[in-house]
């Protein structure tokens, strides 16, 4: 971990950073659909479209746009929605946070679920593959993989249906659509947010508890394990501290795929759960045309995910030496 | 990779053998013509005649589903040979000899992971149109950075192996090595990866579809389906069920079989 | 109108429930009171009540028994209530420059015109005390209000006035008016501090209607984030996609609303709508489905079934053929079977329209236009093949992807043009795409989508046929029609001018213009303890006149 590779990996952020929003400005550019016809409705009169583009400085060639987007972007000025007229700065302040929280809270649920479980179901798929084992324990083991199955096969917003009717409608745990915002009563922000945390983690969840099985499967039978071993190191021992280390990269890979996945994904469960979120902005600006906040959003994404895939290459190299970053 | 006595095998087969013959006879006859609307057997329950009833036009839900099944089926698998050809290709290439086309492939592919999928779906249906066949090469696009990035993993990590530079000293050539050498050991990490993809890719139509720029009504997939019968998931639980068992099924068989076929090796 | 409402109410209660859950209602029906009420919950009490009474004893208090969380008599009666909303107001709050249907209906509760919609139809003195209109028809002088205030406690004024209508009419920027329709003002003038004077280019006795544009005062600029009006309700806060908080304004002109605190929740999503009616949290929601009607019985609301003011049809592109030919086009009409699209919409629910015209200006409506040409398919091929047509031809229908029942009105017609050998697909398209690409640059063959009134005038409907007129989005190009607009327009008397007006709907008819289907049904569910709600012949929503029981 040198300086020169540190400033090569911000180098990189910076360009892909650059290309996106370039990328989206593109984007914007193909997409039939305008922002003025949009806000101005089926009434509006030639003359002010007219008038509203040169306003919003629409009428200027896509390249002037925007360099005057990018210079006003790099100094800390996000611009000023065109549908709600307040500036994105302000507009995207509660959102960010509340798809951060709603992220990282399904994470920590994905870790907590996926962790115990995948190296519980590990172990003893490991010892019921020597053959040693009672058929009660493979009947659980097996039970308990056909269960993940079709945990994993259930799509994300059906469980979050589910989730909502039965823990929502019919068990009160909580009231749907009562979001509170932080800003209104933290403890019950972070509550409102747990169902829908869990609707994310638990496919999720249930797809890392798979990955871990089967990583740790694959590498049980390498010679190296079979040293560990028969220099009579111990079950969990074994699994831990020789199996895991190698079975751990492409878990993390997908981990760091996941919390990407996750924070620009959120889109649906904010939808079912009616949380006003980064995702559900997106969505809602991309289909009013609304450039100024759709380029900050994006750009927000991109580094989440750009910063994510870097740190999964990091600690990967730091768990794996042979991975060499170069 | 050996194959015994295996449930999950078993049950895989089973399930996806059923839920694609279902999809293969739905390509030539189905109950009743899928869009054919009955106005006055609206939410009719199941009957002999419709099966698992009636939508909220009176068309007949199997034959709905077992066409949805079909469009899915199709998009996914087509979805999966664009994303998993091009992936294997690039991270092939990439993961064995590494350098700056790789960093510049893997990031690139940063760049299309990063960017909102919606808005790229946007973008290519506005050039190509929406429709089935439309969806396929704009979700294909889509999982190719993934998968390139899975394959580009397990060549890096293979190909330090011990055995590969055995391989090397022994003057194989580099093509010999990713496709005999290296490829075969990463298959079980790749095949579950394409369970999950198909997964992906079965909720990603679903998702495209929800958006409305997937398969156009009238037109059935799991998808449509799912968004349809969705208003009507308290009064007709019946129809988002069939839908949503449609899906479940699909995926759990196909996952059921990679689960199957990878076998520990100290087994 | 009224005698409509009672029949539909009628028709909704002897009809069979999509699901179950409704049998009481039967008990309801075949009681003596079928006809007395609008509501259908109502009723349900009532026939319940008088049940218990007659046939139990118990000393249990007297209240209603459909839903577990109505509020025990001791509990204070509240003074708030939650307004779920499927679209977020998405443009400023600036009345002037607000467009979209939903922002109107909402924002009608913060701000008033100089004259203001009754449910009735009729333009009610607002902002003006009284009115005159000249016998030529171009000058419209107003009277103010005495001890009007704004909502930040400054007194209105002429020159406010003055103010608000100079800029609608665009006085204040290159002279575009914010409003289309207030292009014609020549000029609006304070004759002393309680007469305000609008002059017109042209005459125009319909432009009254217009005035109902917001009243805002001169001095003061944040009217697009924190707006300031003079309506019965004053705007407390918003969050983008949450929510949107008013509270009841004290010092109102007219009668203080009941109902304290509003906050309207935006839940675009139809589950999230449907689990927060379910679990109670919203207690009035408009534009529902009436499935969604039949899932809410026993869940502690009542209904109220009107019409959404607005002409849903097969707008088609008569530039382009196949339809610039008026025989398909009138084949096609014989094609489409209104009926089995009101039942598959809404259980029948909703008023066939066969111009663009809706039920609401009764003044104009044509009921009959609706059976001028009845459901056919013989006819209709028979007229395809004399057109030139005998093996039907393909077409593409578009349609705007947030709107689920102009998807599901596609749907059918699809399989009712399929019946004449037409071989119709649909296109579905983003909103923003809609607006730009089909509507504005008119690149489409067909497009189901409604379209509603900005102001209650005949006009607005009528005017975009005409065929130099900019929102002619479907190309219609008729003499004979251009030249009974311009006739109706410059009519200073209302008589002739409602019968030129009617004679321009038939000739949309007679063209077969569009594929006209229907004023869709406007369902509202609203908590059983709350009342007063009316219905009004714009796309509004009055706030000011519910109260809880």
């Amino acid at each position: 971990m040198t300086l020169k590779y540190i400033l090569k990996r911000v180098g990189v952020f910076v360009v892909t950073l650059f290309v996106i929003s370039t990328l989206a400005f593109i984007a914007f550019s193909i997409i039939p659909g305008d922002p003025v016809t949009r806000m101005l409705g089926m009434n509006a009169s030639e003359e002010r479209i007219v008038e509203m583009r040169s306003e919003l400085g629409l009428d200027k060639p896509i390249h002037t746009r925007f360099f005057k987007w990018l210079q006003s972007f790099v100094t800390g000025d996000f611009g000023k929605s065109y549908s709600y007229s307040i500036p994105v700065r302000e507009l995207l302040s509660d959102k960010v946070l509340t798809t951060a929280s709603l992220s990282l809270m399904a994470f920590v649920f994905v870790l907590a679920i996926s962790m115990p479980l995948g190296l519980l179901l590990s172990r003893y798929s490991i010892i019921s593959s020597k053959g040693a084992k009672s058929s009660f324990q493979r009947a659980i083991i097996s039970a308990a993989t056909a269960l993940n199955q079709i945990i994993m096969s259930i799509p994300p917003f059906f469980t979050g249906i589910i989730i909502t009717y039965v823990f929502g409608l019919i068990l009160r745990f909580f009231t749907p659509g009562a979001f509170v915002p932080y800003s209104g009563n933290p403890a019950a922000f972070y509550a409102y947010l747990i169902f829908p945390a869990l609707s994310i983690a638990l496919p999720r969840s249930a797809m890392v508890i798979k990955l871990i099985r089967g990583s740790v499967l694959n590498e049980a039978g390498s010679d190296y394990v079979r040293t560990a071993y028969s220099r009579g190191g111990g079950q969990w021992y074994v699994l831990l501290v020789h199996i895991m280390r190698n079975a751990l990269i492409p878990v993390i890979n997908f981990l760091a795929m996941t919390l990407s996945d996750i924070v620009a994904g959120s889109i649906i469960i904010e939808q079912v759960f009616a949380i006003p979120g980064m995702g559900r902005l997106l969505l809602l600006s991309i289909s009013n045309r609304d450039y100024p906040v759709v380029q900050t959003i994006v750009v927000i994404i991109a580094s989440v995910v750009v910063i994510l895939n870097l740190l999964a290459d990091v600690i990967c190299q730091y768990i794996d030496p042979r991975i060499r970053i170069t | 990779m050996i194959i015994k006595k295996n449930h999950y095998l078993f049950f895989g087969f089973i399930i996806t053998a059923l839920v694609l013959s279902i999809a293969i006879i739905g390509f030539f006859w189905t109950p009743n013509n899928p869009n054919a609307i009955d106005s006055s057997n609206r939410f009719a329950s199941p009957s002999t005649k419709y099966p698992l009833g009636t939508d909220n036009f009176g068309r007949c839900i199997l034959s709905r589903v077992v066409e949805g099944i079909g469009a899915t089926v199709l998009v996914a698998v087509f979805t999966l040979i664009i994303g998993f050809g091009v992936g294997l290709i690039i991270g092939t290439l990439t993961g064995y000899y590494g350098g700056w086309v790789d960093e510049l492939l893997m990031r690139s592919g940063d760049v299309v992971m990063a960017f909102p999928s919606i808005l790229l779906a946007l973008v290519f249906i506005s050039i190509t149109g929406t429709g089935r066949y439309n969806v396929i090469i704009a979700l294909g696009v889509l999982f190719i950075p993934s998968f390139a990035r899975v394959v580009r993993g397990e060549f890096v990590r293979i190909r330090e192996l011990d055995f590969v530079h055995s391989a090397k000293i022994m003057g194989a050539g580099p093509l010999r090595i990713m496709l005999v050498h290296i490829l075969p050991n990463a298959i079980p990490v790749l095949l579950r990866f394409l369970a999950i993809g198909f997964n992906n890719a079965v909720l990603a139509e679903a998702s495209m579809s929800y958006l409305g720029l997937g398969v156009q009504p009238p037109d059935s997939s799991l998808g449509r389906l799912l968004s349809d019968s969705q208003p009507f998931l308290f009064t007709a639980p019946w129809y988002a069920l069939s839908a949503g068992v449609a899906i479940v099924l699909l995926i759990l068989g196909f996952s059921l079989i990679s689960e199957g076929i990878v076998l520990p090796r100290s087994e | 109108m009224f005698a409509f409402f009672i029949g539909r109410v009628y028709h909704v209660l002897t009809r069979v429930p999509p699901y179950g859950g409704c049998e009481v209602q039967y008990e309801g029906e075949s009681s003596k009171m079928k006809h007395a009420r609008r509501t259908i919950v109502v009723l349900l009490c009532v026939t319940m009540l008088l049940l218990m009474v007659a046939g139990c004893n118990r000393n249990e208090p007297q209240e209603s028994q459909t839903q577990t969380e109505s509020p025990d008599t001791t509990e204070p009666v509240r003074d708030d209530i939650v307004i779920g909303i499927a679209q977020d107001i998405d443009v400023s709050l600036d009345p002037h420059l607000m467009t979209s249907a939903a922002s109107r209906a909402v924002l009608f509760n913060v701000f008033e015109g100089l004259v203001k919609p009754t449910p009735e139809g009729f333009l009610a003195p607002a902002v003006a005390s009284s009115f005159e209109i000249s016998e030529s028809g171009d000058t419209f002088t107003f009277t103010l209000r005495d001890n009007i205030l704004f909502h930040n406690g400054e007194p209105v004024t002429a020159q406010d006035v003055v103010y608000s209508i100079s800029r609608v009419s665009g006085f204040y920027n290159d002279g575009t008016a914010l409003i289309p329709a207030f292009s014609i003002v020549e000029s609006v003038t304070a004759e002393d501090e309680n007469t305000i004077v609008i002059k017109t280019t042209v005459p125009n006795i319909e432009f009254l209607s217009f005035l109902t544009a917001a009243i805002i005062p001169e001095n003061y600029d944040a009217q697009e984030t924190a707006p300031v009006g003079t309506g019965p309700y004053m705007y407390v806060s918003r969050s983008p996609q949450e929510n949107l908080i008013f509270e009841k304004f004290d010092d109102y002109w007219g009668d203080v609303p009941s109902i304290t605190h509003v906050t309207y929740r935006i839940l675009d999503n139809t589950e999230a709508l449907m689990m927060a009616l379910r679990s109670g949290t919203v207690d009035f929601c408009s534009h529902l489905m009436s499935s969604q009607m039949a899932e809410l019985q026993g869940l502690g609301y009542n209904f109220e079934i009107g019409t959404m003011n607005l002409v849903q049809a097969v707008y088609l592109n008569n530039a382009v053929a196949p339809f610039d030919n008026v025989e398909v086009r009138r084949a096609l009409a014989h094609a489409i079977n209104r009926s089995e699209i009101m039942d598959v919409l809404a259980d029948g629910l909703g008023v066939p329209v066969g111009s663009s015209m809706y039920p609401a200006f009764s003044k104009y409506f044509t009921a009959e236009l609706a059976d001028y040409y009845d459901y056919d398919p013989q006819k209709a091929k028979s007229l395809l093949s004399e057109a030139g047509y005998p093996d039907g031809f393909t077409m593409e229908i578009v349609v705007p992807s947030n709107h689920g029942p102009h998807i599901d009105t596609a749907t059918v017609v699809v399989e009712q043009l399929r019946e004449i050998g037409v071989t119709a697909t649909i296109r579905l398209v983003e909103w923003s795409t809609w607006i730009d690409d089909t509507y504005r640059g008119r690149n489409f063959e067909a497009t189901v989508v409604g379209v509603d009134a900005s102001a209650m005038t005949a006009r607005a409907m009528l005017e975009r046929f005409s065929s130099t007129n900019g929102s002619n989005f479907i190309n219609f190009s008729n003499a004979e029609y251009d030249e009974v607009f311009a006739a109706a327009i410059s009519a200073t008397n209302d008589e002739d001018q409602v019968l030129l007006y009617k004679e321009l709907e038939l000739i949309l008819t007679q063209q077969a213009a569009n594929l006209y289907i229907q004023d869709l049904c406007d369902i509202i569910a609203i908590n059983e303890d709350i009342s007063g709600f009316e219905f009004y012949p714009l796309f509004v929503e009055d706030l000011a006149r519910l109260y809880y029981k």
